[in-house]
């Protein structure tokens, strides 16, 4: 199996933005299965905190959440060492946005956060030119609805406009923890993350093929964001388009529900399957491989479901064979 | 047709009242019980300042009303019998962070008053708020409260008033398991249900089984073993999952009905799911009818082996309750 074997890819993930911004209360909610009402009492980050963080077998994220407090900001900006330090060797710029800061005024050309921001895209420019920018305008709940798609609109050309060399590439999104936006947004992150897709889009294809099925997403197992999906024909046709960030939500939250239950706080609040029959459709969720879950969607009846079942150990397996898939790095757990 | 009873006048519906003093919480925990409001949400909310009437439409209905608190209904001048006549139960809202003393003497006042002219109210006191009560002394206020009431009614010359006491928070589980309870207080084949489900319980290697009505997620009936908020917190949780993904999945497809037989039998299926190895347990949920369904926790980590007997008995079970509802 060794052959096999990738070598780890480690992607450096910047989290940055004003403090107050929401920045660790999404990477908590994220990364540590925390649930929106937890966060309000999560402290102030002090300089910089960073955690790994394994997705699927061999990507490996390096999260940096940036507090946000001016004097660090100064630090990461002025002092050359430091500047260095964080801006060097990023895969990922996570900016966030507050979209009720005062200092957040898109007529305003000298807003703060806006020019703190700007400051920041460029040193990043100068150490990580390669890197991927996505801007999170955050807290988008204490928007009202009505106002939601025009603020982000408003919000969004303004931070690209001061995006500098990635003002082409960046990407914008509207969130809050309150809802499945949040989900939508990292889900997207990740994604672009990912190496070898095409490989894991190309079994879970044979396996729609095989099995009948409408649908089958592939989930990572800590944080239930969506790594791919693969749809047939009828499964096009399914009017929920944000039903992936809708999955996520969903099942996050039950997770932190289980815990609750078990009183256990570890970040690992494991179920074994998740079977649905009903007249319109049959569903399964299901561990695939030890860090990933799959959801497959099945037209109603019996037979179906137990072919089914069959088909998905013997992707399992290929899915093993898999570098970046492989059991090895999970065996500690 | 569904096994769901149908009243024929709707004033007969079982009358639910919610009082308290202003601010105590009433109208956000009709919002979050009744309309899925989100707890935090509810700081936005405005005193109300008229009767807000809501209705739960299940396998019995109900109407629910809440009462501003600004209002006195012990003046000679109110109508009292537009509102109280043919209430099945009240509900007393009690901020337990508040000094809960003004609001004991009104609600001793308010029950001794409509203890007279109608006696077969129940009564529940709601300690509300009991969320951001120092952990400390949740306990003390909550048996404060509880002997302050008892023994203003008794002075009051009430010896055995009809008054149960549930500590509530709109922040965690506590709500609907009250609410839960009341409800079930109306209901007269109550009896008739716990035993079924305590069959089942006992058959199926369940550690403990609930009637729920799917919409509310309030439960209408569970066997009679003891059991923590945190069983019934997942369970309900449990439906929220089954639900989200019914509704994400439901769509209709447009598939012909080539009226074979395969196709007839999976049109009289009821929907069904189970969760295995959750923590050494699984989750079972049965649909009973088009509001009510049925969610054990089992003993057994892998359900798969158990399936076919437990589908058995709740075959069983859903004929026995689908006759008890249609005789109501
Ligand atoms: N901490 C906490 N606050 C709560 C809880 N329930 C309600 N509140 C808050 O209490 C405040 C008043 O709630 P309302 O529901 O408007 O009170 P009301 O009883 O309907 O008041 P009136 O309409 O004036 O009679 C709101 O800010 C709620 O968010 C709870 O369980 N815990
Ligand atoms: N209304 C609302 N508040 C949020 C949201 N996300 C975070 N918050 C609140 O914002 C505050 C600051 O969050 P925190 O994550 O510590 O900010 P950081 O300094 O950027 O890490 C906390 O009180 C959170 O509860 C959101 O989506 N909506
Ligand atoms: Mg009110």
């Amino acid at each position: 199996m060794d052959k096999f074997k990738q070598k780890t890819e480690k992607k450096k993930v910047l989290l940055m933005g004003r403090s107050g911004a929401g920045k660790s209360s999404m990477r908590s909610i994220i990364f540590s299965n925390y649930v929106a009402k937890d966060v309000r009492r999560l402290p102030t980050t002090i300089g910089v905190e960073s955690s790994t963080f394994k997705f699927l077998g061999n990507l490996m994220l390096n999260i940096w959440d940036c507090g946000g407090q001016g004097a660090y900001v100064e630090s990461y900006l002025h002092d050359s060492a430091e500047r260095t330090k964080v801006f060097s060797g990023v895969g990922v710029l996570i900016y966030v946005f507050d979209v009720e800061s005062r200092e957040f005024d898109t007529e305003d050309r000298n807003a703060r956060d806006l020019v703190t921001y700007s400051a920041i895209v460029k040193a990043l420019a100068e150490n990580s030119p390669q890197a991927r920018v996505f801007a999170l305008v955050h807290k988008m709940d204490l928007v009202q609805t009505d106002f939601r798609e025009q603020v982000l609109k408003d919000k969004s050309s303004a931070i690209r406009q001061r995006s500098g060399t990635f003002q082409r590439t960046i990407r914008t999104y509207g969130t809050s923890i309150w809802d499945q936006t949040l989900y939508k947004a990292w889900g997207m992150i990740v994604h672009s993350l990912i190496p070898n897709l095409d490989v894991i889009e190309g079994i879970l294809s044979d396996l729609v093929g095989i099995t009948e099925a409408e649908e089958i997403i592939l989930f990572e197992r800590t944080t239930f964001l969506t790594v791919t999906s693969v749809k047939s024909e009828i499964g096009e046709r399914n009017p929920y388009e944000d039903r992936f960030e809708r999955l996520s939500n969903i099942i996050k939250t039950f997770k932190s529900s289980i815990s609750t239950f078990t009183g256990s706080s570890t970040s690992s609040h494991q179920f074994g399957e998740l079977y649905i029959k009903t007249t319109r459709f049959n569903l399964i969720v299901a561990m695939l491989t030890t860090n990933t879950y799959a959801l497959i969607v099945l037209p109603p009846g019996e037979v179906e479901l137990q072919c089914t079942r069959l088909n998905l150990f013997i992707a399992r397996d290929q899915f093993v064979q898999l570098a970046g898939f492989s059991d090895e790095s999970r065996k500690s757990q | 047709s569904n096994g769901i009873i149908h009243t024929e006048h709707s004033e007969h519906k079982p009358r639910l009242l919610l009082m308290g003093l202003k601010r105590s919480g009433k109208s956000s925990i009709s919002n979050v019980v009744f309309h899925k409001m989100a707890p935090h949400e509810t700081l936005f909310l405005e005193a109300t300042t008229q009767i807000k009437k809501d209705s739960m439409r299940s396998f019995m209905d109900f109407q629910v009303w809440d009462l501003p608190g600004q209002i006195d209904y012990l003046d000679q001048s109110f109508d009292a019998d537009s509102i109280f006549g043919g209430v099945g139960a009240m509900i007393w809202v009690l901020d337990a962070q508040d000094n809960y003393m003004e609001a004991i003497v009104r609600l001793t006042e308010t029950i001794v008053h409509l203890q007279q002219s109608f006696p077969e109210i129940k009564y529940s006191v709601f300690i509300h708020k009991t969320d951001s009560l120092a952990e400390d002394y949740r306990e003390d206020i909550i048996r404060d409260i509880t002997q302050r009431v008892s023994d203003d009614l008794f002075d009051a010359g009430l010896e055995n008033p009809p008054v149960s006491f549930y500590p509530t928070s709109i922040y965690d589980y506590g709500i609907f398991e009250a609410f839960s309870k009341v409800i079930q207080s109306l209901i007269p084949q109550l009896p008739v249900f716990e035993a079924l489900l305590n069959t089942i319980t006992a058959s199926c290697r369940f550690e403990k089984v609930y009637l729920f009505d799917v919409l509310s997620k309030i439960y209408i009936a569970s066997d009679t073993s003891a059991a923590e908020l945190a069983t019934y917190g997942l369970c309900s949780d449990y439906i929220d999952v089954i639900v989200d993904l019914s509704e994400v999945y439901g769509w209709e497809r447009g598939r012909k009905d080539d009226g074979s037989k395969r196709a007839k039998d999976i049109s009289k299926q009821s929907a069904e799911s189970f969760i295995s190895n959750v923590k050494g347990y699984s989750l079972y949920l049965r649909e009973i009818n088009t509001y009510l369904a049925l969610v054990g926790i089992s003993k057994e980590a892998r359900f798969e082996p158990e399936k076919a007997l437990v589908d058995y008995n709740v075959q069983a079970l859903q004929k026995t309750l689908k006759k008890v509802l249609r005789r109501g």
